[in-house]
């Protein structure tokens, strides 16, 4: 099959820091502006410190930094409308579903085998396919074992917040610094169209009782971790008709209750993965439906627009899922946890991001200052580092970057069927790939051949490759200014 | 009296087993299994039967 993406590629196969340097480097532009601070202006720096190496909450991290969840929290204490309890399979990805369920010592195996073998690692969360806060002693088991091998892993869950309350002292002695929160409403009357039940307190809860006890405890849930200093994540999924209007409340509600970003998800409901909503015939909403309620909500509490709704169990980039090269059998019985990648790999980031956010600001400077008033949508192909580096046809999926008077910045990405397999570009793959695209002005990428950039180009989509491995924004901002006429960058990144 | 999972539905979750007053519910070969010699239907201690009430799906957890 193709080769894995890797971010910052080839920095899995060295470990010396002038190699890796060398790698990250290789064909890009070489801007050398050190000595900043490596933090972005508008980021307090103790909150920068604690989500700077966080792919999830952190936009500009997740170019260089790879998370793994294991599924060690099968036991839930919610049920939900678009989850299905028995599902399971190796081609989905989606929230909640796994290939195997671990025990906290399988977990600790699996999660030393895959930070010797993967250097991005940072992060290590626990969502699911049930609650980990509902699971709590399988939770709580997997991050001592794991904090006691790796002590520089950052631990994360994800929860529905139900027994949230019970737990938030612990979360906090044990160093959980980061707690995701399903919450996809702030009324009880729109939560009985969500849930259909809740066991709490020895018995199970259906209906208006159900929703509102859930509502209430997770607005205490919240309210304790950020008493805390816990940075909190707020996923909301949005379900047309059901609450996409009630998520302006929603974000409301959270943001005044200390929530540091919120993630708006699209509703994932086929009929064959058997959910509530899937069988009702529930839509999903579209990628520009998506974006417009998320622009909606700029300004409320900080939007996260890179999320990739991953697997319980998924390992690596946010835009990539290894989790099938780390299963229990590939897996030897002893393993021992060796630093020495990820500590070069850390060390060559540091250097690599500083140069990254010197590039960032000036070219956002430079697209605010062109007085343009035009906007841009473009969608780029990478494989990480922050760069377009990525052939069209080798690409996933594709990041999406909106250039405007109001600087460049991330609205979200689009996932795509890889269009060349092989050597050959299939045609029938290549018209999902532009419908994918709709909306899209400019597509980046490291190499496109001829025939599929016509075909983009009938389509009313632009493609270009005359900035590969450059830093994204820089990029962008080079065609912003190409389109519009404005004065390009100076040539320093 | 006593209640039993039905195997071929169960899907491992294993909340039944943490929730059960009575400790007898294990994880066996592909399902957890209730001990019908332990279970006291939860009488005297919760108004619902614990696994029943947890179990994700529907007629799973049921008098035997």
């Amino acid at each position: 099959m193709s080769a894995p993406i890797i971010s910052l590629e080839g920095l899995t196969s060295t470990t010396s820091f002038d190699q890796l340097l060398a790698t990250a480097k290789s064909g890009g532009c070489a801007s050398s502006t050190c000595g900043l601070s490596g933090k972005p202006d508008d980021i307090d720096p103790a909150v920068w410190e604690k989500i700077k190496d966080h792919p999830c909450f952190s936009e500009e991290a997740h170019h260089y930094f790879a998370r793994m969840h294991v599924a060690v929290a099968p036991a839930c204490n919610v049920q939900c409308n678009y989850c299905n309890r028995k599902y399971d399979c190796a081609n989905e990805s989606r929230p909640g579903v796994v290939s195997e369920k671990l025990t906290p010592d399988q977990a600790l195996r699996k999660v030393i085998a895959v930070a010797n073998e993967v250097p991005q690692l940072s992060v290590l969360g626990i969502a699911g396919p049930g609650d980990a806060c509902y699971d709590w002693k399988r939770t709580k088991a997997t991050f001592e074992r794991v904090a006691r091998e790796i002590p520089d892993i950052k631990l994360c869950i994800s929860t529905n917040g139900l027994a949230l309350p019970d737990h938030a002292a612990e979360l906090a002695d044990m160093n959980v610094d980061h707690v995701t929160i399903t919450i996809n409403m702030v009324d009880p009357e729109v939560g009985v169209k969500i849930y259909p039940w809740i066991f709490y307190d020895h018995r199970r809860y259906i209906g208006i009782e159900a929703a509102r006890i859930l509502h209430e405890r997770q607005m205490l849930g919240l309210e304790m971790l950020t008493a805390r200093g816990i940075l909190t994540k707020i996923n909301s999924v949005m379900i047309p008709g059901v609450n996409d209007e009630h998520l302006l409340e929603v974000n409301r509600w959270v943001k005044e209750r200390g929530a540091f970003v919120h993630n708006v998800m699209p509703l994932i409901s086929e009929p064959a993965h058997g959910t509530h909503f899937g069988l009702t015939g529930q839509r999903g909403p579209n990628a520009m439906e998506m974006k417009a309620l998320q622009d909606r909500l700029e300004g409320g509490a900080n939007l996260m627009r890179h999320c990739r709704q991953c697997r319980a169990d998924a390992v690596g980039l946010l835009g990539e899922d290894r989790g099938q090269e780390f299963t229990l059998d590939s897996i030897p019985g002893e393993v021992t946890y060796d630093p020495s990648r990820r500590e070069a790999y850390q060390e060559v980031v540091a250097h690599e991001r500083r140069d990254h956010l010197a590039a960032r600001s000036e070219a956002i400077g430079m697209v605010k200052a062109a007085g343009s008033g035009k906007s841009l949508l473009v969608a780029v192909a990478t494989r990480g580092g922050g760069r377009v580096n990525e052939h069209f046809g080798h690409a996933k999926e594709f990041q999406v970057y909106e250039a405007s008077p109001r600087g460049i910045s991330f609205v979200g990405h689009r996932k795509a069927e890889q269009y060349c397999r092989g050597g050959r570009g299939e045609n029938a793959t290549l018209d999902g790939v532009i419908a994918a695209l709709e909306g899209i002005d400019i597509v980046l990428c490291a190499k496109i051949g001829d025939c599929p950039k016509d075909q983009l180009a009938e389509a009313g989509i632009r493609a270009a490759d005359a900035y590969g491995h450059d830093y994204i924004e820089t990029a962008i901002s080079a065609i912003y200014a190409a389109e519009f006429g404005v004065q390009p960058l100076a040539a320093t990144a | 009296m006593t209640f039993k999972i039905i195997a071929s539905q169960c899907t491992q979750c294993g909340a039944c087993e943490f929730e059960c007053p009575s400790v007898a519910i294990k994880f066996k070969g592909e399902s957890y299994v209730i001990d019908p010699d332990k279970c006291t239907e939860c009488k005297e201690a919760f108004d619902t039967q614990q696994c029943a009430s947890v179990c994700p799906v529907p007629k799973t957890c049921v008098p035997a």
